[in-house]
C-alpha cells in the first residue's frame, strides 16, 4: 500500500464544560490511501462531523479544541500547522464537500464565480488560463451546457446541480484528500444515486483520497472500500466494507446493520374485506398564485389522487420531494382545503365541510408530523398535549390523564414522565409522544407524514414497529407518507407510488416491489442506496 | 421589472391614502371646531363662518374628505394662516434645506457606520465589539437636541471653529454651505449611525454562522475577504432596508435639529407651524415628509433587485 | 480566525439549561440597567422628601444661579430650583414610558392576533396599519398636540398611536410563524377551538419578543416627550417636566448652560438604562430577534 493521504492517530477533541460527555471525539485512528473512499458511519451524536472539521481545521475556536493526537495530510502535521499554511492547504490539498448544497453556496454570487474563487484564492489559473479550467470542472462534474451554468446563481439550480458545484469546487485543485459531510443527505433517492456514482467515477480519475460521512448503511454499502464506525465519540469497529457489513464484530454495528430495513417487503396477512375506512376520490389540489399584472402560476401539487384504506390496513405513499405526498396527507387530515374531488371517512364526505362541522369528524383522523422537535408546543407539559384533544370533546379530565398515563406506558415511555416539557426527551422519545397523542383521540384513521425520517436508524426501527404495533392492537387504519422504499417495504400493505402530483403505481406492497410496472418505479428501486446489499437479514 | 416598478408605484396608493385619510380625520376627530382652528385664534365670527362654507362641514364626512382629496390632487394644500400664502409654496421654499441636510447626514451615517458594523460582528465578543454595541446604545439615548447644544458649546462656542447656527444656500458657495452644516449632520447622524451600525453588526453576525461562510473557509478564502466578498455582500438588503426605516427617525430629528441650529427648512416650518396654531402647514408637512417615507422605501425596495439575485420581479 | 469559524451549534452536544432568571441575573447589561432605574424609581417616588422645595416656587431675585450648595443644579431664568424639578421631572417621565409602553402593547397584540389569524381582516388591518407607519410619529403626536389642548393625557395618546403599528405588525409575524408550526396543526387535528388556539399555543411565544418590543417603546416615548415638550408641543408649561425645562433653557442657553445640562444628562442616563434593559433582556429571551433592533 502507498503512503496514505490522511493519517489520524489519537485525535482527541475536547468538548465545553457541561456537555454530557468530555470528549466530542477521543484517540481516533483513521487512515485514507490515495484512490480510497473510507466511510466513518455513526448515528447523531457520534463525532463523525467533529472529526471531519478537525480534519480541516474549522472547529469552531474556543468551544472544541484538538487537546491530543496527530492529523497528517501527505505527512504534514495540520494540529499544530499556523492558520496561514492551513488556510493554504484548505480548497487546495484537502477540500470538502457539505449536506446541503444550497445553504453551502454563496446565494448572491454566481455558481462560476464560486469556483473562480479557489482558483483565485491559491493563485491557480491564473489570466486566459481560468475560464477554460471552470468550463472543464463544470464537464466533469457532467454539468449540462456548462457555460451557461456557470453563470447562473444557486437559486436557479436543482438540488443536484447545485452539489455538482460543489463537487467542481472541491475538485478544482486536484486536492489529495477530499472530505465528504453527508453529501447526499439533503438529495432525493435518484439525484442520491447519480451524485454518489460521480463522487465515485470522479475519484477513480484522479488520484484523491475520499473521506466520506454517512450516517446510511446504504450508501456505505454502495460507495465504501473501507469503513469506520463510530459510537459517542469513538471508532468501535474499523475494516473492509465487505468484512464490516457481512461479519460486523463490534455488537453496535450488529445492532446498526440489522436496523436498516430491508428491501423486500414483509410477508402480510391479506386485509381481505375489511370496512373502507378511507376513500379518496380524485383529489386534487391546486396552488395558485395570481396576481394582477402577472401571469397566474399554477401548481397541481396533487392531481387527480384516488386510493382506499381499509381497515387495519397500511397504505404506503412513496414518493420524491415535490411529488405531493404531504399534500395528499395534509388534505386527508384537512390541515389545508383541498380544491376538488371528495374525501370519504367512514361513509361521511368531509372534503367540503365547513370548519364548525368538520370539528366533529377531527378526532376520526389523526397526524404525526415529521419533526418531533416541533410537533410539541415546548412550552407544555407532555401531558398536557396529550389530554388537550379528549378534553375538547368533553372527555372528563381525570378520564383523560389516566388514558394518557395508560397510553404513554403503551408506547414505551415511563408515566411518571408524564409532567415534563418536550425538550427533556430525545427525538425518538418524543415521536412515541405524538403517537400517544394521537391515539388519545381514538382515530379511527392514522396520517404518519414521514414520521421516522428525523430519526436515526436505530430509532426508526423501533418507532416502525411500535406503529405497527398500535395499528394491529387498535386496528386502525393507516395512510403512511414516506420517500424511503426500505421503510415504505417494512410497514405498509399496501403502496402508492407518485410523481409530480400523480399516483403512478399503486397496488399490494408485495406486488409493487416484486414486480414495478412504471418507468419511474423501476428508477426508484434502482437509486435505492445498497439495494445488492440483503439488509435486515442479518437479524433473523 | 417595468411591470414590477408600475405595481409597486400603484401599491403606493392606498398607503398614501391612508395617510391622507388620518390627516384629514386628525383634524375632524379633534375636539372643537375644525373651522375656528383652521381660522386661527385672531379670526373674527365672520371669518370662521366664511372657512366653515369653504369647507362644507355640513355635508356628509365623506363629502367632504372626497372635496379635500380632490384639491389635494390639485396640489392645492390651501393657505398659511400665518403668511396668508399657499401651503405648497411655502413648503417648496423650505425643502432645499432639509433636503442638504438629509443627505449628507444619510451619506455621513453610512459611511461611519457599515465598517463599525462588520468591525464589531468580526471581533464579536471582545472590547471593540462591547464599545461598538455600548456606543450605539448611547446614540439611541442622548436627546437630539442636548447633542446639538452640545455641540455647539464645545465647537461653536468654546472652541469657535464652526458657525454656531443657521444655513447658507449652496449658490453662495460650496465651503460657507458645509460649514454651516456640519454640526447639523454631526447632531442628527448619531442615532442614525447607532441604527445602521447596529443593524450592520446583527446581519453580519448572523450571516458569519452561514454554512457558505464555512464553505468559503473551506477554500481557503482570506477572512477580510470573508467578511467584505461574503458576509457584507449578503448583508447589504437588511441594511439598506434599516436605512429606509431609520428615513422615520430621521424626520423627527430634522424637525428638532433645524429648530437647534435654526436652519430654514421643513422641520422649523413644522415647529413655527406648532406654535402659531396653522394647521394648514402642519397637514402640508406630513403629508410631504409621509410621501417622501412612502417613495424612499419604494426606491430601497427596487434597490434589493441589485444586492440579492434571488429577490425577483 | 476568531468568530469565523463555523457555527458551534451543530457540533456541540446539547448544552445544560439554566434557568430563565438565573441568566437574567448572569446578563450585566440587565443588572445595570434594572439598577439605574430602581434609583430612578425611588427617587422619584420619594421626592418630597429628598430635600426638594416646591419646584413651581418662583424667587425672581434668584435667577440663573449657578449650581452651588444652595442650588444643586442651579436655578432657571424665573428663579426655580432646577435641582427639584429635575427630581419631579422624573415621575412625568417615567409614567409616560410606562403607560405608552402598556397602551401600545396591549393594542398592538389584539391588532397583530386578528390580523395574523382572520385572513378577512388581516388585508384591511394591515394597509391600515401601514399607512400610520408611513407618518413620521414626531409629526403625528404634533400635529394631534397641536390640535388639542394640551395635557398629559393628550401627551400619551399622541406619543401611543404612532408605536401600535410596530407592535402589531411584531405580533402578526410571530403568529404567521407559529399557524405553521407542526404543534399547532396537532391542535387544530384535536378539534382545539380557534380562541383557545391563540391563548394557548401563539400568545405564549408572543410573550419574549414583547418584553423586549414593550422596553424599546418605553425608552422611544421617555424620549419623544422630551421633544414634544421641546418644542412646544408637549405637556402644559407648568408641569416640571425635563422636556420643557430645556425648552425654556434653549432662551438662556447661552449664559446658563446647566438649564439644559441636567435634565438633558438625567434624560439620557434615564433612556440609556432602559435600552441597557432592552438589549440585555433581548439576549437572554429572544436571541433571533437581535436582527430585528
Amino acid at each position: 500500500m502507498t503512503s496514505p493521504v490522511l493519517e489520524v492517530r489519537g485525535l482527541t477533541v475536547r468538548l465545553p464544560a457541561g456537555a454530557d460527555r468530555p470528549n466530542a471525539i477521543e484517540a481516533i485512528d483513521l487512515a485514507v490511501a490515495p484512490r480510497e473512499i473510507v466511510c466513518v458511519v455513526g448515528e447523531s451524536g457520534s463525532g463523525k462531523s467533529v472529526t471531519a472539521f478537525s480534519i480541516m481545521g474549522l472547529l469552531p475556536k474556543g468551544q472544541l479544541v484538538p487537546t491530543s493526537g496527530e492529523v497528517r495530510l501527505q505527512g504534514e502535521e495540520l494540529l499544530t500547522a499556523t492558520p496561514q499554511r492551513l488556510r493554504a492547504l484548505r480548497g487546495s490539498r484537502m477540500s470538502m464537500i457539505f449536506q446541503e448544497p444550497m445553504t453551502a453556496l454563496n446565494p448572491v454570487i454566481p455558481v462560476g464565480d464560486q469556483i473562480a474563487e479557489v482558483l483565485e484564492t491559491h493563485g491557480a489559473a491564473t489570466g486566459g488560463a481560468r475560464a477554460p479550467r471552470i468550463l472543464e470542472l463544470l464537464n466533469a462534474v457532467r454539468l449540462p451546457d456548462p457555460e451557461r451554468l456557470g453563470r447562473a446563481y444557486p437559486h436557479q439550480l436543482s438540488g443536484g446541480q447545485r452539489q455538482r458545484i460543489m463537487i467542481a469546487m472541491a475538485l478544482a485543485l486536484e486536492p489529495a484528500l477530499i472530505i465528504a459531510d453527508e453529501p447526499t443527505t439533503a438529495l432525493d433517492v435518484t439525484t442520491q444515486a447519480q451524485i454518489l456514482r460521480l463522487i465515485k467515477t470522479i475519484q477513480a480519475e484522479h488520484q484523491s483520497g475520499v473521506l466520506f460521512i454517512t450516517h446510511d448503511f446504504g450508501v456505505v454499502a454502495e460507495i465504501a472500500d473501507r469503513v469506520a464506525v463510530m459510537k459517542d465519540g469513538f471508532i468501535v469497529e474499523t475494516g473492509p466494507t465487505r468484512d464490516v457489513l457481512a461479519r460486523p464484530q463490534h455488537p453496535y454495528t450488529r445492532m446498526l446493520i440489522a436496523a436498516v430495513p430491508s428491501v423486500l417487503p414483509k410477508a402480510r396477512a391479506p386485509i381481505g374485506a375489511a370496512p373502507v375506512v378511507l376513500a379518496i376520490e380524485r383529489l386534487t389540489k391546486v396552488y395558485k398564485s395570481s396576481g394582477w399584472l402577472q401571469a397566474a402560476r399554477e401548481v397541481r401539487a396533487a392531481d387527480s389522487v384516488s386510493l382506499t384504506v381499509r381497515r387495519g390496513e397500511t397504505l404506503g405513499i412513496v414518493g420524491e420531494s415535490g411529488s405531493g405526498k404531504s399534500t395528499v396527507a395534509r388534505c386527508v387530515a384537512r390541515l389545508i382545503e383541498p380544491t376538488s374531488g371528495e374525501i370519504t371517512l367512514d361513509g361521511q364526505a368531509i372534503a367540503k365541510l365547513s370548519a364548525g362541522r368538520l370539528r366533529r369528524h377531527r378526532r376520526r383522523i389523526q397526524i404525526i408530523f415529521q419533526d418531533p422537535y416541533r410537533s410539541l408546543n415546548p412550552r407544555r407539559t407532555v401531558g398536557r398535549s396529550i389530554v388537550e384533544g379528549p378534553i375538547n370533546f368533553g372527555t372528563p379530565r381525570a378520564e383523560a390523564w389516566t388514558r394518557a398515563r395508560d397510553l404513554l406506558e403503551l408506547v414505551g415511555i415511563d408515566e411518571a414522565a408524564i409532567d415534563r416539557y418536550p425538550h427533556q426527551f430525545s427525538g425518538g422519545q418524543r415521536q412515541r409522544i405524538c403517537i400517544a397523542r394521537a391515539l388519545a383521540m381514538e382515530p379511527a384513521l392514522l396520517v404518519a407524514d414521514e414520521p421516522v425520517s428525523a430519526l436515526d436508524v436505530s430509532v426508526q426501527a423501533q418507532v416502525l414497529a411500535l406503529l405497527d404495533d398500535v395499528k394491529r392492537r387498535f386496528d386502525l387504519a393507516m395512510l403512511f407518507i414516506t420517500h424511503d422504499l426500505r421503510v415504505a417495504a417494512q410497514v405498509c400493505d399496501s403502496v402508492a407510488v407518485m410523481l409530480k402530483g400523480q399516483v403512478v403505481e399503486y397496488g399490494p406492497a408485495a406486488d409493487v416491489f416484486a414486480n414495478p410496472r412504471h418507468d419511474y418505479t423501476r428508477a426508484l428501486f434502482d437509486a435505492a442506496p445498497g439495494k445488492g446489499w440483503t439488509f435486515g437479514k442479518a437479524a433473523e | 421589472m417595468a411591470a414590477f416598478i408600475l405595481k409597486r408605484l400603484l401599491a403606493t396608493i392606498p398607503v398614501m391614502g391612508m395617510v391622507a385619510m388620518v390627516v384629514f380625520l386628525i383634524l375632524r376627530l379633534s375636539p372643537g371646531d375644525p373651522a375656528a382652528i383652521l381660522a386661527g385664534d385672531a379670526a373674527t365670527p365672520e371669518m370662521i363662518e366664511q372657512i366653515r362654507a369653504n369647507l362644507g362641514l355640513d355635508r356628509p364626512i365623506l363629502v367632504q374628505f372626497g372635496a379635500w382629496l380632490w384639491q389635494l390632487l390639485q396640489g392645492d394644500l390651501g393657505n398659511s394662516l400665518l403668511s396668508l400664502q399657499p401651503v405648497s409654496a411655502t413648503i417648496g421654499r423650505c425643502f432645499g434645506p432639509t433636503l442638504s441636510l438629509a443627505t449628507t447626514t444619510i451619506v455621513f451615517s453610512v459611511i461611519v457606520a457599515v465598517p463599525l458594523g462588520v468591525v464589531a460582528a468580526w471581533k464579536h465578543g471582545t472590547w471593540i465589539d462591547r464599545s461598538v454595541m455600548g456606543l450605539s446604545v448611547v446614540g439611541f439615548s442622548v436627546p437630539v437636541f442636548v447633542l446639538g447644544y452640545g455641540w455647539i458649546y464645545a465647537i461653536a462656542l468654546w472652541l469657535r471653529l464652526l458657525p454656531v447656527q443657521g444655513f447658507v444656500p449652496i449658490t453662495e458657495g460650496i465651503g460657507l454651505f458645509l460649514s454651516h452644516l456640519v454640526l447639523p449632520t454631526l447632531t442628527l447622524s448619531v442615532i442614525f449611525i447607532a441604527l445602521i451600525a447596529r443593524m450592520t453588526r446583527a446581519s453580519v453576525l448572523e450571516i458569519l454562522t452561514e454554512d457558505y461562510i464555512r464553505t468559503a473557509h473551506a477554500k481557503g478564502v482570506s477572512e477580510r475577504r470573508v467578511l467584505v466578498h461574503h458576509a457584507l455582500r449578503n448583508a447589504a438588503v437588511p441594511i439598506v432596508s434599516v436605512i429606509g426605516i431609520g428615513i422615520a427617525l430621521l424626520i423627527g430629528g430634522v424637525v428638532v435639529t433645524e429648530s437647534v441650529f435654526n436652519i430654514p427648512g421643513l422641520g422649523r416650518l413644522t415647529v413655527d407651524a406648532v406654535l402659531a396654531r396653522d394647521y394648514p402647514i402642519i397637514q402640508g408637512v406630513i403629508l410631504v415628509f409621509s410621501a417622501a417615507y412612502v417613495f424612499i422605501n419604494l426606491g430601497i425596495d427596487l434597490a434589493y433587485t441589485v444586492f440579492d439575485p434571488r429577490i425577483r420581479y | 480566525m476568531t468568530v469565523l469559524a463555523p457555527s458551534g451549534e451543530a457540533l456541540l452536544a446539547k448544552p445544560r439549561r439554566v434557568g430563565l432568571f438565573g441568566q437574567l441575573r448572569r446578563n450585566p447589561a440587565v443588572i445595570a440597567g434594572a439598577v439605574v432605574l430602581a434609583v430612578l424609581v425611588v427617587v422619584a417616588a420619594l421626592a418630597p422628601w429628598l430635600h426638594t422645595v416646591d419646584p413651581e416656587f418662583l424667587k425672581p431675585r434668584f435667577r440663573l444661579r449657578a449650581p452651588s450648595a444652595a442650588y444643586w443644579f442651579g436655578s432657571d431664568a424665573l428663579g426655580r430650583d432646577n435641582y427639584s424639578r429635575v427630581v419631579y421631572g422624573a415621575r412625568i417621565s417615567l409614567f409616560v414610558g410606562v403607560t405608552v409602553a402598556t397602551l401600545a402593547l396591549l393594542l398592538g397584540t389584539t391588532i397583530g392576533l386578528v390580523a395574523g389569524y382572520v385572513r378577512l381582516l388581516d388585508a384591511i388591518v394591515m394597509r391600515v396599519m401601514d399607512g400610520l407607519m408611513a407618518i413620521p410619529g414626531i409629526l403625528l403626536a404634533i400635529a394631534m398636540i397641536a390640535l388639542s389642548k394640551a395635557s398629559l393625557t393628550t401627551v400619551i395618546v399622541a406619543i401611543t398611536i404612532p408605536e401600535i403599528p410596530r407592535v402589531a405588525r411584531l405580533v402578526r409575524g410571530v403568529v404567521l410563524t407559529i399557524r405553521e408550526e407542526p404543534y399547532v396543526e396537532a391542535a387544530i387535528a384535536s378539534g382545539t377551538r380557534l380562541p383557545l388556539i391563540l391563548w394557548r399555543h401563539v400568545l405564549p411565544n408572543t410573550i419574549a419578543p414583547l418584553i423586549v418590543q414593550g422596553t424599546y417603546i418605553a425608552a422611544a416615548a421617555v424620549l419623544t416627550e422630551a421633544i414634544l415638550s421641546f418644542l412646544g408641543a408637549g405637556v402644559p408649561t407648568e408641569i416640571p417636566t425635563w422636556g420643557n425645562m430645556m425648552a425654556e433653557g434653549r432662551r438662556v442657553f447661552q449664559i446658563a448652560p446647566w438649564t439644559i445640562f441636567f435634565p438633558g444628562v438625567c434624560l439620557a442616563v434615564t433612556v440609556f438604562a432602559i435600552n441597557m434593559m432592552g438589549d440585555g433582556l433581548r439576549d437572554t429571551l429572544d436571541p433571533r430577534l437581535a436582527k430585528r433592533l
